[in-house]
């Protein structure tokens, strides 16, 4: 379980996010929506303990992420930012090989390249595992990617906007593989997303943030309702049930 | 248990894991074989009169160059990693231009011949401490948090080498015409003329910090990755780019004291073993930049010393040759 309590981090003098007090359970999926600038990413950001809250604290399992030592907390939680570039030019096996880093300390094992090639399969990399990663699409460079996260072999996953830039097709494949990561493998994943229905579609639990705040969060299908969405996006947003799952209507 | 290996070429003509280690294996025995030739020819070539005077003569401005090389290199690669920037070299940060200026003032104050007839120990330990002190004070003085802060470091060291430029010309204009010509040697780097201790000393400092930087190696792989990467994967971002910010200081500091500016070398050879040996991999290119680096001024020094019979300088015959070869790799470097 994530445990986040009472965290505030403020940008000069705004609040970006606000005394936030916030359980995420162990198991399925979880999006944070909200609109631009409510504080999602920057929570998540703290959660992984990339960034350092003014106030509050957040534990995983009970391990305080600012004091737990990196490579224990890195077999446990691992995370994705939005921004990817890198200075240096890696092959798609060399990135996802990254991800046994924190049980290896860079000397793979033959179980450790088992794991690699483990996760190249899962997301489908196999044919482009040698290629360089300035050499691929945004869809496959976006999969490598979570593939590294996935090998990395922990309990939780944190990903900021794994959507980013995908097509239908690729973001529906992202949406799958995280489905799958949750039901089949156990993990406990955590997302940032801005498409509500995506979130609908794929989400067991859904936290919505506005101006730092949580202004609401629970089971997918409490969260789907037009006055609750109103709240957060400030948006009238119809809710239609089709083929047994909510769809936001919000683009008339 | 071995773990499987696809040796098969792919069908699609990229190199697999395998054969791209095979690539750099070969590409480092290479390098260690080309400096070997070169030491060997650099002892041994038109010696005239006693072997054993020249042997003994070469052999330790060899071993400056190795020690030098070394250390250049290393700081460089060090310096771009936690940079994550590849055209960064610690002379940015006003290092080389410290030490001008402190040669510069010394002449200034103490007249010429006080600076050149002073105990080199001396002036080594003084070249030494303030270099590195410099390093010390902008990193204690600024590095905060995040990897932002580290470009403000970056930035502030450029203005500071601004300056002490400005107060190089400044002193330097004011300085009796003779003596600016004494300055002038003391500027260039050279390795004529080396005291054995000093180098010795050197070699020790060098050993130790290399001793700290290998265990780092694994680390500032991750660290290339971009700070948030890094501590994704569990590694204690800060501390590592502090170690490496520390151990640049001291390799800077130790090398430029005993012979001079020549960090134009280091951005040379840290690019051109990333490019040879095709791996962002520090325990690859570590080791490759040394040896590039060794290369570069024991066949500079041969060619200064062969050909141009010293009549001019091993900064100004790396300077023009690595200048060349810096082009001729970032016009073929295939654009993002």
């Amino acid at each position: 379980m994530i445990r986040i309590e009472n965290v505030t981090k403020s940008y000069g003098d705004t609040r970006v996010v606000d005394d936030v007090s916030l359980e995420i359970p162990a198991g399925g999926i979880t999006s944070v929506i909200g609109a631009n600038g409510a504080g999602k990413s920057t929570l998540l950001s703290i959660v992984a303990r990339l960034l350092a809250p003014d106030t509050g604290r957040v534990t995983v399992d009970g391990l305080d992420v600012r004091t737990t030592p990196g490579p224990e907390l890195a077999r446990r939680l691992a995370v994705l930012r939005q921004e990817n570039s890198m200075s240096v030019r890696l092959t798609v096996r060399e990135l996802v090989a990254f991800g046994r880093f924190p049980h290896c300390g860079g000397r793979l094992t033959p179980e450790d390249r088992r794991l690699v090639d483990e996760a190249i399969d899962w997301f489908d990399l196999e044919p482009f595992a040698d290629r360089h990663l300035d050499q691929l699409s945004g869809g496959q460079r976006q999969r490598a990617y979570v593939a590294m996260v996935l090998c990395q072999g922990t309990d939780y996953v944190l990903l900021d906007e794994p959507l980013n830039n995908l097509d239908m097709k690729h973001a529906v494949g992202m949406m799958r593989m995280l489905r799958r990561m949750a039901t089949e493998l156990g993990k406990t994943v955590v997302l940032v997303v801005h498409d509500i229905n995506f979130a609908s579609a794929y989400s067991d639990r859904i936290v919505a943030m506005r101006d730092g705040h949580v202004v609401a969060e629970g089971p997918t299908p409490e969260l789907m309702e037009p006055a609750v969405l109103r709240k957060v996006f400030d948006v009238e947003v119809d809710v239609h049930e089709i083929a047994g799952q909510r769809v936001g209507v919000f683009w008339s | 248990m071995a773990a499987p290996v696809r040796s098969s070429p792919r069908r699609d003509g990229i190199a697999t894991e395998h054969q791209r280690a095979v690539r750099r294996r070969r590409v480092l025995l290479l390098l260690g074989a080309l400096a070997l030739v070169l030491a060997g020819l650099f002892l041994t070539v038109g010696v005239a009169g006693s072997w054993e005077f020249a042997l003994r003569m070469r052999s330790r401005r060899l071993a400056a160059m190795v020690v030098v090389g070394i250390a250049v290199a290393v700081a460089t690669v060090l310096f771009q990693t936690v940079t994550n920037n590849r055209i960064l070299t610690p002379s940015i940060m006003g290092f080389d231009s410290l030490f001008v200026l402190i040669q510069t003032a010394g002449v200034f104050w103490f007249g010429a011949a006080v600076i050149s007839g002073a105990d080199v120990r001396l002036r080594f330990a003084v070249d030494l401490v303030l270099l590195v002190g410099f390093g010390a004070l902008l990193h204690r003085l600024l590095f905060g948090r995040s990897q932002r802060d580290l470009y403000v470091l970056v930035l502030v060291g450029v203005v500071l080498g601004t300056l002490f430029t400005s107060l190089t010309l400044l002193v330097s204009r004011l300085i009796d015409p003779n003596e600016f010509i004494t300055l002038q040697d003391l500027l260039f780097a050279s390795f004529n003329g080396i005291d054995t201790q000093l180098l010795t000393l050197t070699a020790v400092i060098l050993a130790a910090v290399l001793l700290g930087v290998v265990r780092l190696l694994p680390q500032l792989d991750v660290v290339a990755l971009g700070q948030d990467t890094a501590i994704g994967l569990g590694v204690e971002h800060r501390r590592v780019v502090n170690q490496a910010l520390l151990a640049m200081a001291v390799l800077v500091g130790v090398s430029t004291a005993l012979v001079g500016p020549l960090t134009f070398l280091g951005l040379l050879v840290a690019n051109l073993a990333r490019q040879l040996l095709g791996t962002h991999r520090h325990a690859w290119t570590v080791p490759g930049a040394s040896l590039l680096a060794v290369i570069a001024l024991i066949g500079g020094q041969l060619v200064l010393e062969q050909v141009f019979g010293f009549n001019s300088s091993l900064s100004i015959v790396i300077n023009f040759v690595g200048g060349i070869v810096f082009i001729a790799l970032l016009t073929r470097e295939p654009r993002q």
